[in-house]
């Protein structure tokens, strides 16, 4: 399945693991993305920041597969164009996706959700006879640790909060093992103290991740302590620390609607 | 946990012989009692006696089982997968044709015209030559293998085209109706060449064995629960293996499924094809102990009360759907006896009435009870797979 990265082109920005110029995508006259570019290093965290309709999460579609831009180039780990894949495969390419609305496998235990997530071979026959091993099962006792849901493992993923099945999603991201994780506002409707342990929860991550989040929440943000991206009408509008961004005259003039 | 872990280390085929999910081996263990003691009572009983089973109540028995085959494989899809077809008598049908056209060959000479070839459907027609798609069906194995073979291919190439296109939900439900209604329309012609409005009847005997005959219809029966039994337990094993827990994701949250990297047409195509085998071989039992194949199968109304069967029996149980179909079809026996204008009422109301008060059906609700009253002792049983919460 790998091979085709071997019939592209080698991109110049090779250091680069995710690399976007120029997409613009438009559906029926409004242009959701408009030229945007940017680039995220490897093991970066980045905070993506944007009003409403800003096209975060077009871009998120563009990245994982489930919209094909109408123009502009997006390259992962600098030599795959991931215009050309479907979401199956640029997921099992190394890209994780957690979706705004928590989105887990309800009537199913929470194991089962990170089973079903594994890392691994996921064609029809091979998954009707799989078993697992016992590396596996130690796998998701890991991940369990780390999204603090050990104690619910056998319970079914329907019955957890809402803020347990947003950690659930992002376990699920991390029993992909993935290189790059797209994180869609991970603390939308949590409680304060759920929303600081994401943001340590996202950190640990980001220690062996790329990471790029898309958060409305600014003390949340400040929490990620990452660079950020500020998104206007589907292009960049300023880049840098969150300080630097807030500073910004534009910036301000977006977000106070002037 | 220990019990959650298990069940995805033993891997399916441990599971399926460890232990089949809520009630599976009762289900067997009827079966196996119903195929010992009905031609046992059958034979050997007087027919005074109160425990005798006259030999029209076997066949009725015996269509009731093949209905069962046929619930089974829609509950496959639709409880499993959530794909709703409202389609699956054509492959019923199809399967049913394919037997149906050996039987008519087994016929030979006997018919009115007393052609040796030619049916007499054809004879009429003033055909003088088989079509070329009629050849092999007078071989058993040719036609059982087209049993399975026709339905399977027709699910493949209408699969492979819709879930390739994304289409889900209602849009599916509705081109399954047509094309269902397409092949309705197909087989009434005379010039296709399976008998029109008539379809394919007068059928003498099967493998040799006279289809009048006790001996004959206890077999047949006995044939269905063997194929009820071993569609069940194809079933089970899907369903308790990895790839079932990808069905119900794909039923649950058919994007996240995606982005966790499976090609969900690929498994939606994979349970399809099976399904449409299953129901297949479901209507090649039932033409032998009916009699008749006509195209009145393909009606959707026919597709549409399979559905009925599923919904009050309990989707996503499997032998719910089993017990369903007795039900739904006992009833329609004997009201249509015994109150033929209220019958159609009465299953829409069934439909609605278990939809509303039943949303799991009779063994989902009953399983709900059951569950409710263990765990004010403790424990937590393995009972089928709960019904999604609420999709978006």
């Amino acid at each position: 399945m790998m091979t085709t990265q071997a019939n592209e082109p080698i991109h110049q920005d090779m250091a680069s693991i995710l690399y976007l110029d120029g997409v613009s995508v438009s559906f029926d006259g409004f242009k959701a993305l408009n030229n945007l570019s940017f680039v995220i290093e490897p093991g970066e965290m980045r905070a993506i920041i944007g009003p409403n309709g800003a096209g975060k999460t077009t871009m998120m579609d563009v990245i994982t597969g489930k919209t094909k831009p109408d123009t502009g180039e997006v390259f992962f780990k600098g030599g795959i164009d991931l215009t050309k894949h479907d979401e199956a495969f640029i997921a099992n390419l190394g890209i994780g996706r957690k979706f705004q609305k928590p989105t887990v496998f309800e009537s199913q235990t929470v194991f089962h959700n990170l089973e079903l997530s594994l890392k691994g071979e996921k064609g029809v026959m091979t998954t009707l006879f799989a078993a697992l091993n016992d590396e596996e099962v130690a796998r998701i006792m890991e991940i369990l640790g780390v999204i603090r849901l050990t104690d619910k493992a056998s319970d079914l993923a329907g019955s957890l909060s809402h803020g347990q099945k947003q950690w659930l999603e992002i376990g699920m991201l991390l029993m992909q093992d993935p290189d790059l994780l797209l994180v869609d506002e991970p603390v939308a409707g949590m409680t304060d103290a759920e929303t600081e342990q994401t943001a340590i929860l996202l950190r640990e991550i980001s220690a062996t991740h790329s990471v790029v989040v898309v958060e409305h929440d600014m003390e949340f943000v400040r929490a990620l302590n990452s660079k950020v991206t500020v998104l206007h009408e589907g292009s960049v509008l300023a880049e840098g620390s969150l300080d630097t961004v807030q500073n910004n005259q534009r910036v301000i003039e977006v977000y106070l609607g002037r | 946990m220990v019990d959650v872990i298990n069940k995805s280390q033993k891997g399916p085929f441990v599971s399926l012989m460890t232990g089949l999910p809520g009630g599976g081996k009762t289900f067997l263990g009827i079966l196996l009692v119903a195929a010992l003691l009905v031609p046992l009572s059958n034979t050997l009983l007087p027919a005074s006696s109160p425990f005798h089973v006259p030999t029209y109540l076997v066949s009725l028995m015996g269509k009731y089982v093949c209905f069962a085959l046929l619930a089974l494989s829609v509950d496959l899809i639709w409880g499993f997968a959530g794909i709703l077809s409202l389609g699956h008598g054509a492959f019923f049908a199809l399967g049913g044709y394919a037997m149906g056209m050996y039987l008519m060959r087994q016929i030979g000479d006997r018919g009115v015209y007393g052609n040796p070839i030619l049916p007499d459907f054809m004879v009429f027609l003033n055909w003088t030559e088989l079509p070329w798609y009629w050849y092999g069906f007078d071989m058993f194995l040719f036609a059982m293998l087209m049993v399975m073979l026709v339905p399977g291919l027709l699910a493949f190439v209408f699969g492979w085209f819709a879930f390739r296109s994304r289409v889900t939900g209602v849009y599916l439900s509705i081109i399954t109706q047509a094309m269902t209604y397409a092949l309705l329309l197909a087989f009434f012609r005379n010039d296709m060449g399976f008998g029109g409005n008539n379809g394919l009847t007068d059928f003498k005997d099967l493998l040799g064995f006279d289809l009048q005959a006790t001996g004959t219809r206890l077999g047949l029966f006995v044939a269905s629960l063997i194929a009820l039994a071993f569609g069940y337990l194809v079933c089970s094993f899907i369903t308790q293996s990895k790839l079932g827990r990808v069905l119900v994701a794909i039923r649950d949250a058919e994007s996240r499924t995606r982005f966790s990297g499976y090609r969900v047409e690929y498994y939606k195509l994979f349970v399809f094809v099976v399904s449409a085998v299953l129901a297949g071989i479901a209507g090649a039992l039932y033409v032998p102990q009916v009699g008749i194949i006509n195209p009145s199968e393909f009606s959707p109304a026919n597709s549409i009360e399979v559905v009925i069967w599923v919904a009050v029996g309990g989707r996503g149980t499997l032998w719910g759907a089993v017990l369903g179909a007795f039900i739904v079809n006992w009833g329609k026996s004997y009201f249509t006896g015994s109150f033929p204008e209220a019958w159609l009422y009465m299953l829409g109301g069934l439909f609605v009435f278990s939809t509303l008060f039943l949303p799991k059906g009779i063994v989902g609700t009953s399983a709900n009870w059951i569950e409710k009253l263990k765990n004010t002792r403790q424990g937590n049983p393995d009972i089928g797979i709960p019904l999604p919460v609420k999709e978006e």
